[in-house]
């Protein structure tokens, strides 16, 4: 088990070294220069700014540099708000977009266990018709799309909730609604599927023939063992909800990473972009880890090898 | 003489298909009295799982039951709603599955499996629950029982989970078992443990039980009576003797001439396959079969035809018109034998 | 039991052979396996129907180029913008010329002095273009997008994951640890750096999806490949000394056809999001040039008072893609029928 953990943060290391390395020198790839209203600049003051982001020495030196900065948290200097480090940009605005992404993937998680069980316990009746054509629609509608619609006829004509921004509870609920949608499908289908195949297992009629209730047989046996393939899923839903977060959170006004890092690209700011990207490769590839201790865990099937069972 | 359990009377159950409805079960009849095991032989889609589990009221969705009665004691189990069921399966009624290594939740720690009927039927607490799993688990011979009661099934060998299989069949003391093919699945050696087992257990608990099997060979060491399934009906019942070495059916013929015995050299396979129960024969459904058929085989359905008080045929060959027909030379030599045990009881009584 | 039963003299005469039924006998004629998925994808009515608006959309989308004028496309003229749709013999308001404003259905056509027989059957956007028409052209570049990111993914994914997976060993693990450095990088960052790298544009688009999303077709093939490679036929061929491409060829490929076919149907509405996703924030394809994502961006700015300038592009956008997703369901289960009892 150790050995295991020791091997995987040790990938885990290797693959964020890579993306650094990777997104480094793509920036340095990039056409266009950080300062936005360079026509009115001066050879000097480029000059100056250069000398003051470090953009003056050779680019190995520049790597390193930013390499070393980033084992003690340093992401460099954003070239869009003057003087402001990427660490406080991103740590200023990470609380909305973790709350938003955490408040959408319990919404989707939740409903769409309960949608997907519903499907799968009354599978091929009309109520498994219904719960499939709204999975569909889910997965196929984009969450912008959502988001917009949701928006305009929710907060605006109805007036039920604030319209965008960023306060209490009340403004969460339709971006977290637009963004859970995906994985609420995603979900439901994954959760009706995993259960059909339980309730036609042979360990179900065992459960019946013990004489247990419907509700006890789904409850104990039936979900518990859907639900336990769900936590692979978890990483994808991650990869989703940090896609969606940028749209989502643009649309809304909401100030967060997504926001942010929409706003680094249409302007250059490369600190920022790398510093996101960052960000997200290392939530990722956290989040993979975990689930996979969490799987080894809670199904007793599989121990994570090195197990020396 | 000993008490009636079960009593199953013209038992018919159809199974609705896209291509019409499926004659699974067509009148079926048969007893099981206490502490007796009965066997019921026949090949795949004879209807031998479904009439158990109509037994257990738990067939498909798509199962009608258009006739007939099951009768436990005095109540007839056709008429229980789901609920009432509920309270009967795995209490009076229990049930031992085919392949051990699916039927037991992998997610969940065996003791917890076993004290479950306990804890529905008996109201018992928890702790109690596994106090008595765990006694249970001794009696089905798990080695440290203490340790592996907390233990999840993939930790198990295919023998010893369907040992626990049966310990969650029998935790309620049931006064029926219903047996379904319960070593197939099994290696030759662990059947034998298996069966061993099942023996033990009966004279213990005083079950009667229902053995399901399509390997004559198995029910020969643990049935009291046998009946003999074929295409939904019931073609030959009688003691385990009679059957063995008195056979009538023309399809129990062909069962037991596929049987390897020692001095067989040459095993005979039955040729064809069962027919289609779309739509059933008018006849006796082996004719199509049967090296013995005759004319009448697929005109009328043979009634059963007595042989003894408890050994009775459907087949047209014990017509007192019928012309008389050599069977298998197996068969023969069986029938001697039969007529010697009888003389040797008939000396002795 | 015995009651007397009148039977006719002959009833006893053994059958003759002849009268026997063969009950062996197999009634229809065997299906080929692409047969069988064909007729259970038949049976499958929203598949079916998704096919066939699948069919009809790129058949307008596609077939429309010699029909719609690229000038018209791109030129904005002011006095036909922002009509709400004016369909002729067609009164239904909302599609008669007549537009909600502040309550009042008012007729924008008489309004801004169009001459009567000017139509605009989606009316127009911002610039007074056809929306009709700006939709059936956008329609098709995120069509081109999705389909050659689609095949780009599918030519990568389907030839490394055989590779690794027939190849196994060393080859493997370091094909298997490359698959999961890039997929621990949200596919959307490298999108969004390739973009950023490279001039955006279609090509641009389709290289980043391409590149961001073969990995998961890649893992697919793999261990699909490594069970076929245990598999006695492919065994024989390698005994019989059968070249390893050849054998990929012949045998693999076709095993892993059902996957593959699969696999696209499930990446293309992937592609197509990605697309309109890009676009809508506007680092995908950009004015003038148009595509679904554009035309969302740009009726997404006046929806408050134009929604039809967002809906009816919304509306292809999901038709689109429940189409695809519907049929890559009906796909699933049309080659593997154990998934839906």
């Amino acid at each position: 088990m150790r050995k295991y953990l020791l091997k995987r943060v040790f990938y885990m290391v290797l693959t964020l070294f890579l993306v650094a390395t990777i997104t480094f020198f793509l920036m340095k790839l990039m056409p266009g220069t950080p300062y936005s209203n360079q026509e009115k600049m001066t050879p000097q003051q480029i000059r100056i700014m250069n000398e003051q982001y470090g953009l003056n020495k050779p680019v190995w030196l520049q790597y390193l540099i930013y390499l070393g900065g980033m084992l003690h948290g340093d992401l460099g200097t954003s070239f869009q708000y003057s003087n402001q480090p990427v660490s406080y940009l991103i740590s200023s605005r990470i609380g909305a977009s973790a709350q938003l992404g955490f408040q959408a993937m319990v919404f989707g998680v939740f409903f769409g266990i309960i949608i997907g069980s519903i499907a799968a316990i009354n599978r091929n009746t009309w109520i498994d018709t219904l719960c499939t054509i709204l999975s569909i629609i889910g997965k196929s509608v984009p969450n912008f799309v959502l988001a917009v619609l949701l928006q305009f006829y929710i907060a605006l004509k109805l007036g039920w909730f604030p319209i965008a921004d960023w306060g209490g509870f009340s403004y969460t609920v339709l971006p977290t609604i637009a963004l859970g949608v995906g994985p609420l499908a995603e979900t439901a289908r994954f959760i009706r599927t995993g259960m059909v195949d339980v309730l036609n297992s042979d360990y179900i009629e065992l459960a019946r023939a013990k004489g247990l209730t419907k509700f006890g047989i789904v409850y104990h046996h039936a979900l518990r063992n859907s639900l336990i393939p769900l936590v692979t899923l978890i990483g994808p839903y991650t990869v989703a909800l940090m896609t969606g977060s940028m749209v989502i959170e643009n649309i809304f006004s909401i100030p967060g990473i997504g926001e942010q890092f929409v706003k680094s690209i249409t302007t250059n700011d490369y600190p920022t972009i790398m510093g996101v990207t960052m960000l997200f490769s290392a939530g990722l590839v956290v989040v993979i880890l975990l689930t996979d201790i969490v799987y080894g865990i809670i199904d007793p099937r599989i121990r994570l090898s090195g197990n020396g069972d | 003489m000993s008490e009636r359990i079960l009593d199953i009377k013209n038992l018919e159950i159809n199974f609705h298909t896209y291509a019409g409805d499926v004659k699974a079960i067509r009148d079926v009849s048969f007893h099981l009295d206490k502490g007796e095991t009965l066997a019921i032989v026949g090949e795949s889609g004879s209807g031998k799982s479904v009439t158990t589990k109509s037994l257990m009221g738990l067939l498909a969705n798509n199962a009608e039951v258009v006739g007939g009665s099951i009768m436990y004691h005095d109540q007839d189990i056709l008429k229980k709603s789901e609920k009432e069921m509920q309270s009967i399966r795995g209490k009076d009624i229990a049930m031992i599955f085919q392949d051990p290594m699916t039927s037991l939740d992998p997610t969940m720690k065996i003791g917890q499996q076993i004290a479950e009927p306990l804890i529905k039927h008996k109201k018992m607490e928890k702790k109690k629950a596994w106090a008595q799993a765990l006694d249970i688990l001794k009696l089905v011979g798990i080695v440290n029982p203490e340790k592996r009661i907390n233990e999840y099934p993939h930790q198990f060998s295919g023998g010893m989970r369907q040992r626990i299989v049966i310990a969650i069949a029998l935790v309620c003391y049931p006064e029926v078992l219903i047996a379904d093919e319960p070593t197939t699945a099994l290696d030759v050696t662990i059947q034998a443990q298996i069966l061993d087992l099942m023996k033990e257990l009966q004279s213990k608990i005083e079950t009667s039980i229902i053995f399901i099997t399509h390997d004559l060979g198995v029910v020969a060491g643990m049935a009291d009576r046998v009946a003999v399934m074929y295409a939904g009906k019931i073609v030959e019942y009688g003691t385990v003797d009679e059957i063995f070495y008195n056979p009538q059916h023309p399809y129990t013929w062909g069962l037991l001439n596929s049987m390897p015995t020692l001095s067989s050299t040459l095993l005979e396979a039955i040729p064809g396959t069962p027919p289609d129960l779309l739509d059933p024969p008018k006849g006796d459904a082996f004719a199509a079969r049967s090296a013995y058929a005759m004319k009448i085989d697929v005109e009328k359905q043979p009634p059963f035809f007595k042989v003894s008080d408890t050994h009775y045929a459907a087949t047209w060959l014990l017509h007192p018109d019928a012309p008389k027909v050599t069977p298998p030379s197996e068969i023969v030599r069986r029938q001697k034998l039969f007529s010697q045990m009888n003389a040797n009881k008939s000396v002795r009584a | 039991m015995e009651e007397k039963i009148k039977l006719s003299p002959d009833s006893f005469e053994a059958l003759p052979k002849a009268e026997e039924l063969d009950n062996e006998k197999i009634a229809a004629p065997p299906l080929t396996f692409v047969q069988d998925a064909w007729r259970r994808l038949k049976k499958n009515k929203g598949a079916f129907i998704s096919l066939w608006i699948i069919v009809l959309m790129m058949i307008i989308a596609f077939g429309s180029t010699p029909f719609i004028d690229h000038n018209s496309l791109v030129k904005s003229s002011p006095n036909y913008a922002n009509l709400p749709a004016k369909i002729p013999g067609i009164s239904i308001n909302g599609f008669n010329g007549k537009l909600k404003v502040s309550g009042q259905w008012v007729d924008e056509y008489k309004q801004n002095n169009i001459p009567s027989g000017k139509y605009f059957v989606l009316g127009t956007d911002y610039l007074g273009r056809s929306l009709a028409q700006r939709i059936i052209y956008g329609t098709k570049i995120s069509l081109i997008v999705a389909l050659v990111a689609t095949f780009f993914d599918l030519t990568i994914g389907v030839a490394y994951g055989i590779i690794s997976g027939w190849k196994g060993g060393r080859v493997d693990n370091v094909m298997q640890r490359i698959i999961e450095i890039i997929s621990s990088v949200p596919s959307l960052v490298i999108v969004v750096l390739m973009l950023l790298v490279l001039k955006p544009g279609m090509t641009s688009i389709i290289a980043a999806i391409a590149i961001s999303s073969w990995t998961t077709m890649a893992r697919m093939i793999r261990a699909e490949t490594l069970q076929l490679k245990s598999q006695e036929y492919v065994l024989a061929a390698r005994s019989l000394g059968e070249s390893a491409p050849k054998i990929a060829w012949k045998h693999l490929v076709p095993n892993l056809s059902s996957i593959i076919i699969i696999q696209t149907m499930y990446t293309i509405p992937t592609a197509i999001f990605f697309e309109a996703f890009l676009s809508f924030i506007g680092i995908g394809i950009s004015a003038p040039q148009t595509s679904l994502g554009v035309l969302l961006n740009d009726g997404q700015k006046n929806f408050q008072f134009l929604p039809y300038q967002m809906w009816y592009p919304a509306i292809v956008l999901c038709v689109l893609m429940i189409a695809f997703n519907l049929l890559g369901d009906g796909l699933r289960d049309a080659f593997d029928p154990k998934t839906r009892r």
